[in-house]
This record gives structure tokens, C-alpha cells and sequence, in this order.
């Protein structure tokens, strides 16, 4: 729900209170519904598909291709942080597919039985996002260490915080970041909104946020690049189509729709 | 409540009366049991699931101190603003007639209404570095608010204050306005009579306001972590590091959760004992 | 300073109601408004405090204008219906309020509360918080709270009325004593004729918002001008027209101990009036046939309603009411002596 409206409120230039408001509200309400029992209900006409919010984008178009293929069919989307939808899908929630954006919050469904064989689809690396007039005058890794720039991370336990800290190791640098963001959308929308004079996120949200934030490339960003596993579920009530609908992101036509969107392929 | 019932034998009738209301009307009795169980059963899963064996050594963890500390510190620091602030608002709105009073009595639970993540960037376009009083506030004193502890009390002030002014407000209009009559005839200025007769009328209804205000300042995520952002130490409160927790280690959230929890109704409780029971 | 006391003109305008009175009170005077209720009296006491705005007329004291001051920039002490004494504060500071806001200092203005507690016999109930006094206590240091502010005007709203029977008659002699000390000017709200007589110098009844008659107790208490005072001094009033010594009441002619000519008031007392079962042979000259409207126990008497050519009350003991063996419906005659029967001018 944070990162939707996070999403919605990106047009905040003049953002009047009232569409604060109703943003937050359809944040709220977009976030639930593909975790209903009563979808899984519904048999093999429905697909759900639990994906990483830095899928929303592109996983949106895919579905909408998918449904023009199999007709009568239904593709729900759960977008969230994929450590809580690991989560959610332990607990028992009814998904058909799970794409992540760590290894690592994969690897918590796996160990669980709930999948096998995981493939990676995509990886994203990092870039430096800095406000589009770039006010700390930002252009390489090291002056994110200047005490005077204030730079927003993504939390240790989030995967592009991870990442974050990967690529500064490998950089030899160490940053005092002003904040620890939740997750990569909190942390552009701190760049957006100016508070910050940069922050570590992946391309793919540079790109998503193009106008708005100027994207950095920095050469440690290939010392700790993102794997992005997606797999199907061992309990899929929707079976068969969960599987084609992994065919299709794994497909050619798949991989055109993400790299467009900055992803890189494996 | 026994002795409740001990009083009823006074009134006429008194054996009947006794019977009559010695028994207990289920209609409100099972709605009664059934919401205190809605409320509490969630508590029971977070204590069932506490994991108990690792709890001490989780409790030890100085990175929990820290969020423990900045938690109460906050809340308490915010409580204190919105009485200073809440307080002569709730006067001006139920003693002064000005144009738009209206109005400003339905802006004030604005904050209520207002997904509090909304309400943080809200926060951001006005008190942010690039806001419209935070523009001004930096480059005069210096001051930027987001990241810094300050910043977490602004955030939980905006949110938590309609909580204190519709309290002190209710307690304002339900309060016998004569008394402050009788004050202006012994030769009270208004300021006066506020101090001396209608503050300490309204005394409860601060007390009752200030206590839901710290909580919910104590409880408060959304606003601290869009506005103030999230770093230990600094801004990093127990909400947050709840919700961080969530992410890699649930057990981790419900420890937290359960400190803050036991934090509170201890210190709720103490407060109720102080100031509800004592004459 | 000149000591010429209160004056004023009281105007306001209500929905549906408007008070104009004009009230002016000497100092050292104590005058009561008598009046029933919503006739105007405690907007009037109110209006003199300040509490409610003038729409018009004016108030001075002792020839300083009044009515451009707040409430409390008015010398003015006030005794509320039900006291309002503040509950959070015990009896000595309650008192000592009003100095402290005059800028006494606290020391000076508990010594100065205590000596009124003294005065209104409440010394040993100093430190007693408002929920721990009776009700006559709390009437007494609503007293000397008014009385700290060293008022120029005393004002009284009903002081009398939320007492029980007992403590009210304990307490109105004191109240009587303490307004008798007082040299500034006192205005007193009541209903209760008991009250306004005992307390008040002069009285002033007000009804609907206007003065319909006042004077000193005595003169209102023997000629009532109204139906409502007659009936609060319990007289029987009537509007006639004179003709030397006597007086055309409706269809009836009395003959009245006075001699007026023109629109007058004839009042006599209910224990004037004589009851028949035959026409009596003396021939009173006031005497008329009369039919029994309804009987009650009035006191230790016995009073009846009559109706007739006119209708009045007529007290009989219980005693003459059995001789007399009377019930409602009946037909008897009632007299009452010319020397008993009063005529002033309307």
C-alpha cells in the first residue's frame, strides 16, 4: 500500500490535499484484493501472480499480453515488497507465481517446499538518482561520502538496500546516509520530493521516473547486481496457466518489455 | 460495579429492584465479550507467538534500547506540543465566535481522515527542504526538519494533536460556562479565568486527551517514516523498526512489538491509577 | 466619589421578549426585584453584571458609567442561584479569588477571605472543598466571596431558593444583617414575597420585562396592583370604578372604607370575607350570592374558591366549614365589611 501511494503521489508537483487523499485511498485498495481466498476459488480461469514492486510497470503489461492470448483468463497482480510477499505466500496465501527481486526472499518460499527451480528472468543493477537540477552537483560514487550530501539508502533488509551496501563495499566507500529508506520507492520519492540529494536505486525506477530524477551510471554498480528469480508454485491451483505465464516472462517477447524498462537480461 | 448494584436497594422496591437488575442483558452482553475479544485476541497471537527462549537476548540488543528510547522520547515530546498547541486551540474553537469556526473545527480532524503516509508528504511539501516553509526555514536559521529527531515529534504532533483537541474541546463544551461568569464578576480578565477557573474545570478531559495523544504518537509509522525517514538512533522508532523487522525476521517484530506494547499499557495504567482513580 | 448609588435604564431585546426597566438604587439600600418567572429579573441582574449586553439604556455608579465595562472591570460582587462556587478550590481560597484578581498578594488575600468566613460564621470551614458544604454553608461563602471584592453594587440571584425550608429561614436573617453592613447599593432577584419583604428596602415587580409597581414592602403588600402581586401578598383585587365611598367592581357595588372617585383598585383579604347558608339578617352592606368553586386546605384554614358576580378567596376556619357543611356547587352568600374593603387609585 506504502509504495502504491508513494507511486500515485510521484505527480506531486502541486498535489492539492484532496488528491493526497484519494491517491492514499486507491493505494489502499489496489493492494489486497489478489490475496483473497476467494480468487483460488475461481479455478483455472485466474492466474496470481505475486511480483516485486519494481515489476509493477512491466508485469502489468505482460498480464494484459497474456490475457489477449488465453481468453477468459484472468491475470491478478499482488505488487508488494517481495520479503512480505514471501511472507504472505508462507502463511498460506493462494499464489499461482512468485517473482522476485532477491534470491534471498525466494529462497524463504523454497525452503519453505512451496517451489522448485527458480529461474532468473532479469537482474538490475544500481544507479545514482539524484534530483533533476542535481543541487549537491553529484557525478560519481565518492561524493555520496561528502558529509554536506545528504543521500537516502534502501534498508540492510530490503534487496536494493543490499545491493547498496554490496556496491559500496566493493567501491571501498563508506557512506552516512540521512535515512534508511523501506523500500526503493520510498527512496526515489525522497530524491523527487528534493529531500535528499541522492540515493542508491535500481535503473529500472530511474527510468520509470525519467523527468522527474537524473539517473547516474557508476562502474561498482556491476559488483552488485540484482538477480530477479521467478518460479511457480508447487500448490498453483491454477496449474498449467501459472506455468505458461512464466513461459511468457521468460519468452523473447517477455524479455523485450523488461529491458525496455532497464532491466538487464541474465 | 458491586457496590452499584449495593445502591439500588435504596430505591423503592428495593427486593424486586435487586432481582431486576442483578441479571445481566445478554444483548449487550455477548456484542460486549465479543468486541473485547476482537480486541484482545490479537494480542494473545503476538504473545503466543513471542519467541520466547531468544527473548532476553533480544530484548538486550541496544539497537531496540535505542528505538525504545527514541519511541518514548518522542511520543512524550509530542504530547507536549500538542497540549501547548492544542489546548488554546481547543478554547479558541469552543469559546470564541469568529467567522469560519465551522470550517476550522473540520480542518482540525483533518489529520484524522488523512492516510498518515499522506499527511508525511504533506509534512514534506510545507516543513521538506524544498517546501514552502522549510524553503525559508533552512536558509534563515539553518534548520531542516526531515531525518532528524525533531522532525519524528512534528510528524507525530501532526497526527496525534485532533486527538487532544477534540478531547479538551468536548470537555470545554461540556463544562458549566457560569463558573467563568462568576469569575468575571469577582474581577477575572479572560486569561485569568482560563488559568484559574476553566483549566482546572476541564482538567479530565487535558489529562484524557493527552493520554490518547501519547498513544497515538507512540503507535505512529506512517507520517514519521515518509517525513522523518528512517534511520537508528535519529529517526528509527519502534513502529519502524517493527515494520523493518517484518521484512527478514518476524520473530524480531513481535518482540518489538511486544516492548512496546507492555512500554505503554505500564505506563497508561500507571497514569489511569494517577489521575482517574485519585480524587 | 459621589455616593448617589445605581442608576440605570435597563433595555433588552430578546426573541419574543423585551426588557426595559429603569432601576435605581440608593447606596446602603437593598432593593428586590419580585416578578415571575421569565419575567426579565435575572436578565436585568445579569445586564447590571455585565453578562448580558445592554441593546440599549445606560448604568452608572456612584456617577461613573457602568455599562462600557467588561464584566470584570465592574465593581460589582454577585451571589449566584446555586452559588457556583468554584470546585476545585476549597472555601477560603473560593473567597480569596476575587482579591488575588484585583492583585492582592496571596498572603494578604487569604487573611482578608478568612475574615469574611469569620464574618459569615464559617471560620472552622475554611479548608472544605464545595462538595463538602451544606447548603447553607455554601449560600455563606458565596456571600463573602461577593462581599472580598469590596463591591460598590451587590447583586443577589434568587440567594434564598435552593435551600430547604429551615436553612432558609436561618440564613435569611443573616443574609438580612450581612445587606444590612453593606453600604454600597444591593439588588436582589426573587419570586418568593417572603424573601423580598424581609430583605428589601423597597421593591419593584416586574413582570413580562416592564415594572408594573413598586415601593416599600408595606405599601405593595396592602395595595397590590397587579393580579400577580395580589395573589403573592394573597389579596383579593379588583378593578372598579369609585363613587365616593363606594366602588362598582363588575355587577356588584361595594362600599370601601375609603372615599375615590374614578378608575380605582379594591382589595380586601380573604379572612374579611363571611360565609352564609341563608341570606344574613344584619344586611352587611358588601354581600352578594356566590357559588362554591372549590375548597383546599390553605395553612391552618380552610380556603374557598368562589365565583359570582366576582371571584374571590375566602379563608374560613376548618371548624366553621363543618357548621357551615359546604361542598362544591353549592349557593351561599358571602359579605365582607366596608371597613375591611380598600380602595386606592388605579
Amino acid at each position: 500500500m506504502f509504495r502504491l501511494v508513494f507511486r500515485r503521489l510521484s505527480r506531486w508537483a502541486v498535489a492539492a490535499p484532496v488528491a493526497l487523499v484519494i491517491a492514499g485511498l486507491s493505494g489502499c485498495g489496489s493492494a489486497e484484493p489478489a490475496a483473497s481466498p476467494a480468487s483460488a476459488a475461481a479455478g483455472a480461469k485466474e492466474v496470481n501472480v505475486f511480483a516485486a514492486a519494481s515489476l509493477t510497470g512491466t508485469f502489468t503489461e505482460l498480464g494484459r499480453t497474456f490475457e489477449a492470448a488465453h481468453p477468459g483468463t484472468t491475470v491478478k497482480f499482488n505488487f508488494g515488497s517481495s520479503a512480505t510477499l514471501a511472507q504472505q505466500i508462507v502463511q498460506g496465501a493462494p499464489a499461482d507465481v512468485f517473482a522476485a527481486a532477491s534470491p534471498a526472499t525466494m529462497k524463504t518460499v523454497t525452503d519453505a517446499s512451496l517451489a522448485s527451480g527458480p529461474a532468473t528472468f532479469v537482474r538490475n543493477k544500481l544507479e545514482i538518482a539524484v534530483p533533476k537540477d542535481n543541487p549537491a552537483k553529484v557525478d560519481e560514487l565518492k561524493d555520496l561520502t561528502d558529509p554536506k550530501v545528504k543521500v537516502a539508502l534502501c534498508a540492510e533488509q530490503v534487496p536494493c538496500g543490499a545491493a547498496a551496501v554490496k556496491a559500496l563495499e566493493a567501491a571501498g566507500l563508506k557512506v552516512t546516509p540521512v535515512t534508511l529508506e523501506q523500500d526503493v520507492k520510498a527512496t526515489l520519492t525522497k530524491v523527487e520530493l528534493g529531500e535528499v540529494d541522492a540515493a542508491l536505486v535500481y535503473t529500472t525506477d530511474v527510468i520509470a521516473a525519467t523527468g522527474r530524477v537524473q539517473g547516474i551510471d557508476f562502474p561498482e554498480a556491476d559488483k552488485a547486481i540484482n538477480d530477479y528469480p521467478i518460479a511457480t508454485l508447487s500448490k498453483a491451483p491454477a496449474g498449467d496457466l501459472a506455468k505458461q505465464f512464466v513461459d511468457l516472462v521468460l519468452s523473447p517477447q517477455g524479455r523485450d518489455v523488461l529491458t525496455k524498462a532497464g532491466f538487464q537480461s541474465p | 460495579m458491586s457496590s452499584s448494584y449495593d445502591s439500588d436497594t435504596s430505591g423503592a422496591g428495593a427486593a424486586a429492584g435487586r432481582e431486576v437488575s442483578g441479571r445481566l442483558p445478554w444483548m449487550l452482553v455477548l456484542p460486549a465479550v465479543a468486541g473485547l475479544a476482537f480486541l484482545v485476541l490479537p494480542l494473545a497471537g503476538l504473545l503466543v507467538r513471542a519467541p520466547w527462549s531468544t527473548l532476553l537476548q533480544r530484548l538486550a540488543e541496544p539497537q531496540m534500547l535505542e528505538a525504545l528510547r527514541l519511541s518514548l522520547l518522542c511520543a512524550t515530546a509530542a504530547t507536549v506540543v500538542c497540549v501547548l498547541l492544542g489546548v488554546p486551540l481547543a478554547w479558541l474553537l469552543a469559546r470564541v465566535e469568529f467567522p469560519g469556526r465551522r470550517l476550522a473545527r473540520a480542518l482540525v480532524t483533518v489529520p484524522l481522515v488523512l492516510p498518515p503516509v499522506v499527511g508525511g508528504v504533506a509534512l514534506l511539501l510545507v516543513l521538506g527542504r524544498r517546501g514552502l516553509a522549510g524553503q525559508w526555514l533552512e536558509s534563515a536559521f539553518g534548520i531542516t526538519l526531515p531525518f532528524t529527531t525533531v522532525g519524528v515529534v512534528v510528524a507525530e504532533a501532526f497526527v496525534a494533536m485532533p486527538f487532544l483537541v477534540i478531547s479538551v474541546e468536548g470537555a470545554l463544551r461540556g463544562a458549566d460556562r457560569r463558573f467563568e461568569e462568576a469569575a468575571a464578576t469577582l474581577g477575572a480578565s479572560r486569561w485569568t479565568v482560563f488559568r484559574r477557573v476553566t483549566l482546572p474545570l476541564v482538567m479530565p478531559g487535558v489529562v484524557a486527551g493527552a493520554v490518547l495523544c501519547w498513544a497515538r504518537a507512540l503507535g505512529e509509522f506512517g507520517a514519521t517514516i515518509t517525513f522523518a525517514g528512517n534511520f537508528p538512533g535519529t529517526t528509527r522508532t519502534m513502529p519502524l523498526a517493527v515494520y523493518l523487522a517484518l521484512e527478514t525476521e518476524p520473530e524480531a517484530a513481535v518482540v518489538l512489538s511486544l516492548v512496546l506494547l507492555t512500554v505503554s499499557v505500564v505506563i497508561l495504567a500507571g497514569l489511569r491509577d494517577r489521575w482517574v482513580n485519585s480524587p | 466619589m459621589s455616593l448617589d448609588g445605581l442608576r440605570s435604564a435597563l433595555v433588552v431585546h430578546r426573541p419574543a421578549f423585551t426588557l426595559d426597566i429603569t432601576l435605581d438604587v440608593a447606596p446602603g439600600e437593598v432593593v428586590a426585584l419580585l416578578g415571575p418567572n421569565g419575567a426579565g429579573k435575572t436578565t436585568a441582574l445579569r445586564a447590571l453584571a455585565g453578562l448580558t449586553p445592554l441593546s440599549g439604556g445606560h448604568i452608572t455608579l456612584d456617577g461613573r458609567p457602568l455599562h462600557t465595562l467588561a464584566p470584570e472591570r465592574r465593581p460589582i460582587g454577585m451571589v449566584f442561584q446555586d452559588y457556583l462556587l468554584f470546585p476545585h478550590l476549597s472555601a477560603l481560597d473560593n473567597v480569596a479569588f476575587g482579591p488575588r484578581c484585583q492583585g492582592v498578594a496571596k498572603a494578604e488575600a487569604r487573611r482578608t477571605a478568612a475574615a469574611l468566613l469569620e464574618r459569615v460564621g464559617l471560620a472552622d470551614r475554611a479548608a472544605a472543598k464545595p462538595r463538602e458544604l451544606s447548603g447553607g454553608q455554601a449560600q455563606r461563602v458565596a456571600l463573602a466571596r461577593a462581599l472580598a471584592v469590596r463591591p460598590r453594587l451587590m447583586l443577589l440571584d434568587e440567594p434564598l431558593a435552593a435551600l430547604d425550608a429551615h436553612t432558609r429561614l436561618e440564613i435569611r436573617s443573616q443574609l438580612r444583617r450581612h445587606l444590612g453592613d453593606f453600604d454600597g447599593a444591593t439588588v436582589l432577584v426573587t419570586h418568593d414575597p417572603l424573601d423580598a419583604m424581609v430583605l428589601a428596602d423597597r421593591l419593584i415587580v416586574v413582570e413580562a420585562g416592564a415594572v408594573v409597581q413598586q415601593g416599600a414592602p408595606a405599601e405593595v403588600a396592602r395595595r397590590p396592583r397587579t393580579d400577580y402581586v395580589a395573589r403573592l401578598v394573597g389579596l383579593n383585587l379588583y378593578r372598579g370604578l369609585g363613587d365616593g365611598a363606594r366602588a362598582k367592581v363588575g355587577e356588584l357595588l361595594l362600599h370601601t372604607a375609603e372615599q375615590l372617585d374614578g378608575p380605582a383598585f379594591v382589595a380586601f383579604s380573604p379572612t374579611a370575607v363571611a360565609l352564609y347558608r341563608t341570606r344574613p339578617d344584619g344586611s352587611p352592606r358588601n354581600l352578594w350570592q356566590a357559588g362554591i368553586d372549590g375548597i383546599e386546605r390553605h395553612g391552618d384554614n380552610v380556603r374557598v374558591h368562589l365565583d359570582g358576580p366576582i371571584s374571590a378567596f375566602a379563608d374560613i376556619t376548618p371548624a366553621a366549614l363543618a357548621d357551615l357543611d359546604l361542598s362544591p356547587g353549592e349557593r351561599i352568600w358571602a359579605s365582607v365589611k366596608a371597613t375591611e374593603t380598600h380602595a386606592y387609585p388605579a
